[in-house]
């Protein structure tokens, strides 16, 4: 009898920490994936965040560093230029990325570092349960914005993508979902062309992948997919902001 | 080798390529800019890599990486920018990993001045970072020792797996002064098997993280680490005394304030007064027994510091009350003079 699924190399024999539902496990999975079909796993340096995804270290079967919160893309920088030849990634949720860390991420990206960045955006702060994120979407309730997110209070949320696409050294950015199994299988492609990009010396290549969080968001895992295509996409626009392979009238 | 004429900050900047370290992450700050700049010149036709981060919290995670990345990493900067890279210094700590971090210190706190200070002395000893932690912190007072000392912190960082500060001043970083670059011998440094550099299929994977949240796993590391500290407090104190075997008043001073020192000290020997100089190089570990062997014959000691004020609290540990431990000091970017330092050591001649 043949194997038809196994578990990718690059993901290691560890029982995941993650919530019933949570789709960190997946966008794992894609990410350990890509890595096999492209065979650069002997030279993979993965940096893992501070979040949900803390652990990816463990999760990761590639050397891996634990970074300060918001300091991967920094520590990614240092990485890259003490070892070009090393394929070096991020994995990132939203308050490492887009608030605590917006300066090393911004800068990486008009650097044009050559690395890959994986942004896992589901509105909301997991780990520390359920605070509210740089990309809460206005109304959203969290525990710190209990009446609902107010743009004249909290102020309003951030686009990455859309902000990135605008710096020269960003070569490659897209935002993508895994709501639904055609969108994980978009999802996948476009973090195998953020990798591929790196090993073709491209530069700064982000996915962007809009996650669910049913814990924090009090909803079933079903209910949470539904929520994230009712009320995420209209806010993030799923598609690809920037790729030098392509011509403006190409792009989304 | 013949000598060079550099000023302080060149001599850190040349003395790291020579001791192989080409990756520098740093940001602009004065007064230690110079070492950037000396960098940014030389290290690309050496293969290095100098890169001017975004911000401090930045650069020493750059530092970060690329010492995970097994190779040697440096970053400077002067002390409102070194408070900035307090979190980093600690993570550096709590991974295991070898820096240099220069701070070439000025007046404080807050944005203060630009001129000399060592008023970063109990940042740099007791609180670069959270948590349970030890730095090795080296004091230069010369530019060749800004040089000699740059060397031996790479090697420090490498063999005992931890973060070096080199503490300067303003003062010894502007200033001129010849350098021999062939004074030092390299140590042997360990093989760097714990760095992340890909396992290619052939090692077991690497891991660099400080996150334990088990309390007993967590103590256990923090044990391991002090068991370190403590071979390097029996074997890496260093100091220099300055007439002091027969000297009933001993100044302690570090630095820029030692070299003031020597010239009180030799200006109250003038006066009769046997007075001598005890120079840490290491703050920590803090020539302790040095000290405390000096108080056997020495009937006072006198902390001359850049400062209101703070080596004097390990003077006095160090010597356990037996003898008075006077203090002087001028803060803000004032230098004192050495007639300020001798008036000092007279006042307390015609106590005794």
């Amino acid at each position: 009898m043949s194997v038809v699924f196994d578990r990718p190399s690059a993901l290691t024999d560890t029982l995941m920490h993650y919530c019933p539902g949570c789709t960190h496990g997946i966008v794992h999975r894609l990410v350990a994936e890509a890595i096999d079909e492209l065979g650069i796993l002997g030279r993979a340096i993965g940096i893992a965040p501070v979040g949900c995804s803390v652990f990816a270290y463990n999760y990761f079967n590639c050397d891996m560093i634990e970074a300060a919160h918001g300091r991967a893309p920094a520590v990614a920088t240092g990485v890259k230029r003490a070892r070009p030849d090393c394929i070096v990634f991020t994995y990132q949720g939203d308050g490492d990325l887009a608030a605590i860390g917006t300066a090393e991420t911004v800068h990486s990206a008009t650097r044009g570092e050559n690395i890959t960045i994986i942004f896992i955006n589901n509105c909301i702060y997991g780990m520390t349960g359920g605070q509210m994120a740089p990309t809460t979407l206005p109304g959203q309730v969290t525990t710190t914005s209990p009446y609902g997110r107010s743009p004249k209070i909290q102020g309003n949320p951030i686009r990455m993508c859309e902000m990135l696409a605008t710096l020269d050294g960003v070569a490659y950015a897209e935002r993508v979902s895994i709501d639904t199994p055609a969108n994980v299988r978009r999802a996948k492609k476009a973090i195998l062309k953020a990798f591929r990009n790196q090993i073709e010396e491209k530069g700064f290549s982000i996915v962007e992948v809009l996650s669910t969080c049913p814990t924090n968001w009090g909803l079933s895992p079903v209910e949470a997919l539904t929520w994230l295509r009712d009320n995420m996409i209209p806010y993030y626009p799923l598609g690809v902001y920037k790729d030098i392979d392509k011509k403006e009238g190409d792009m989304k | 080798m013949p000598k060079v004429l550099m000023k302080g900050n060149e001599a850190i900047a040349e003395a790291a390529i020579n001791a192989g370290c080409l990756h520098y992450f740093g940001y602009p700050i004065t007064p230690q800019t110079e070492i950037s700049e000396y960098l940014a010149k030389r290290l690309p036709k050496v293969g290095g890599v100098l890169i001017q981060a975004e911000s401090e919290i930045a650069a020493i995670n750059m530092v970060l990486g690329a010492s995970a990345a097994g190779v040697r990493a440096m970053t400077s900067s002067s002390s409102p920018g070194i408070s900035l890279k307090s979190e980093g210094i600690s993570y550096l700590v709590g991974c295991d990993l070898p820096a240099v971090i220069v701070n070439v210190q000025r007046g404080g706190p807050g944005l203060g001045g630009i001129q000399p200070s060592q008023a970063d002395y109990y940042q740099a000893t007791k609180a670069y970072g959270h948590g349970d932690m030890r730095l090795i912190v080296l004091a230069p007072s010369t530019v060749q020792e800004m040089a000699t000392l740059t060397g031996e912190a790479f090697d420090l960082a490498d063999i005992y797996r931890t973060p070096v500060i080199i503490l300067a001043d303003g003062a010894i970083g502007q200033m001129m002064e010849p350098v021999d670059f062939s004074e030092r011998k390299p140590r042997e440094i360990p093989p760097k098997d714990w760095a992340c550099t890909g396992h290619g299929g052939t090692r077991k994977r690497n891991i660099i993280n400080s996150l334990m949240l088990d309390p007993e796993a967590l103590e256990k590391s923090v044990r391991e680490r002090f068991e370190r500290y403590k071979k390097i407090e029996e074997t890496e104190v260093k100091y220099e005394r300055f007439m002091t075997d027969d000297a009933d008043i001993i100044c302690v001073a570090f630095g820029i304030a030692s070299r003031i020192c020597k010239s009180a000290v030799t200006a109250a020997r003038e006066k009769g007064i046997k007075a001598g100089l005890l120079r840490p190089i290491t703050l920590w570990p803090f020539p302790k027994a040095a000290i405390a062997e000096a108080a056997n014959t020495a009937k006072a000691f006198l902390s001359v510091e850049l400062s209101m004020g703070q080596m004097v609290d390990d003077v006095k540990l160090a010597c356990e009350c037996r003898r008075p431990v006077e203090f002087f000091g001028r803060t803000g970017g004032v230098l004192p003079s050495p007639a300020e330092v001798t008036a000092k050591i007279e006042a307390i001649a015609a106590q005794l």
